[in-house]
């Protein structure tokens, strides 16, 4: 294989890592819309078609084994594969948290007395902004969008202790609900994942660009800490 | 670098050969007891600033040396300083085997032979041919003719001569390119023991065996108006997971011109 090939092929990895990322968007939108509808048809979509993540997944394994036997990459090459390789597990592990969103669902049923606490799909939103940052900085190789996704965590972290408390409150005060928090606990819990999930593609980003692991400082803020 | 103790130090080190510089302007520190390489792309100058470090330069006429090559401090280049002792502290090891047509215990007992040793010669030839990782291979038939060796044995059995000597340094210039996979690999796991006792610097095309065995790397390069200069030089794993220059980057990962 010559150097184009290669670079085609760098590209076409790229290409389905980006696939992968929007088959696990739309998993997560699926299952946010299932838990707020009640929907059990689209909740058991979100579970049977999780596998293809995970297919998907490993066609990039495979793709990333066959680059690295046969090219024996250096530097920025295998820099790259390698962020791939990690990117890979990160999608897929977010695709099997809103697989376990949709398990919840269909735990909960039709129960419309559980009401899901408002901060679920305010931290669902975040969580995909998160992705989506984090795949766009992969894309454009772009470190600053990187450290963007990697700070917008915090903000999800905050929705999460917020949503916690408040689900404790509401098992104090309603007994009755204590079956119902402790799902949509689940839920918040898998979403905060998500969100982790995306500030490690970040970081794998960051790695594959300068070789640092790590939230990137600029070469000439580096002697401020 | 990690390393402070070094035995080799070239400074502002050229190589013309006539008016043709093909070395421009080295400063590299090589470090005791370590492997470090030298890439770069072909006609950059490496067989030729690995030349310096022994002086083979000398033998070519059109060759002049500047700068300075520091040896344990001592400048390799300095009037008082005989070349052909030099070369047997810093021995060297060629791109294809060059065994002498004669018996594979003649090959190693020659420079200990040359040099006048009175002691035991067979415990000499035993002892390189141990550290050379080819004792267990021909003990049994020293007397044969050292080219009924395979390519590896015989670089193996090129190395146990510049071992007999008692060098400090090896230099190598490509020494697996005419080998196989298995012949390359025995010889990088050699070059590897070999490097608690000995310094060794390494010529290579081949960047993955120069990731794979040296502790530092250091890249050439060639451009129009410049032969020869040093672009990085640094630890191994560095230079080949996150070079510093652009230009090594380019280089190693097949993007170079």
């Amino acid at each position: 294989m010559v150097r184009a090939d290669f670079d085609r092929s760098l590209e076409e990895l790229q290409g389905d890592l980006v696939g992968l990322g929007e088959m696990v968007e739309k998993a997560i939108l699926k299952s946010m819309d299932a838990l707020e509808r009640r929907d059990l048809t689209v909740a058991y979509e979100v579970i049977t078609e999780d596998e293809e993540i995970n297919e998907k997944r490993f066609e990039l394994e495979e793709k990333c084994i066959d680059l690295i036997a046969t090219q024996q990459p250096l530097a920025v090459d295998l820099r790259t594969l390698l962020a791939v390789l990690h990117i890979a597990v990160e999608l897929e592990r977010m695709g099997d948290y809103a697989e376990g969103i949709g398990k919840i669902c269909m735990i909960i049923g039709d129960d419309e007395e559980a009401l899901a606490p408002l901060q679920l799909p305010q931290m669902a939103e975040k969580g995909i902004a998160m992705l989506r940052g984090s795949l766009k900085s992969l894309v454009e190789r772009d470190t600053d969008l990187a450290n963007d996704v990697w700070d917008s965590d915090d903000g999800v972290d905050a929705l999460y202790d917020e949503v916690c408390h408040q689900i404790f409150l509401d098992m104090g005060e309603n007994p009755k609900a204590i079956e119902a928090s402790t799902h949509f606990l689940w839920v918040a819990h898998d979403l905060e994942r998500i969100a982790d999930r995306a500030t490690n593609i970040a970081e794998r980003v960051i790695f594959m660009v300068t070789g640092k692991v790590g939230r990137y400082t600029p070469p000439d803020k580096g002697n401020s800490g | 670098m990690q390393d402070q103790d070094f035995i080799l130090q070239s400074r502002g080190l050229s190589v013309y050969y006539d008016s043709t510089k093909a070395v421009t302007d080295v400063d590299l520190d090589v470090a005791r007891n370590r492997i470090t390489s030298i890439i770069g792309p072909s006609g950059c100058g490496k067989s030729t600033l690995l030349r310096c470090f022994n002086r083979m330069n000398d033998l070519i006429p059109s060759a002049r040396v500047e700068g300075q090559v520091l040896f344990d401090g001592l400048d390799l280049y300095g009037h008082d300083v005989d070349p052909t002792e030099i070369r047997y502290e810093i021995g060297m090891v060629f791109q294809r085997p060059n065994p002498f047509p004669k018996s594979i215990y003649d090959n190693v007992a020659f420079g200990p032979r040359i040099n006048g040793f009175q002691g035991d010669i067979d415990e000499i030839v035993e002892r390189s041919l141990v550290r050379a990782a080819l004792w267990d291979e021909v003990k049994d038939r020293l007397k044969s003719s050292a080219l009924s060796l395979s390519g590896g044995q015989q670089q193996r059995l090129c190395i146990a001569r510049a071992l007999a000597v008692e060098p400090r340094v090896i230099l190598m210039d490509e020494p697996c390119s005419a080998l196989d996979p298995i012949a390359t690999l025995a010889i990088e796991e050699l070059m590897r023991e070999l490097s608690e006792d000995y310094s060794i610097i390494i010529v290579t095309h081949n960047m993955q065996q120069a990731a794979r065995v040296s502790h530092y790397t250091a890249f050439l390069m060639v451009e129009e108006a410049r032969i020869g200069f040093l672009v990085e030089f640094g630890e191994s794993r560095q230079l080949f997971t996150n070079p510093k220059d652009e230009r090594t980057e380019a280089y190693i990962t097949g993007r170079f011109g």
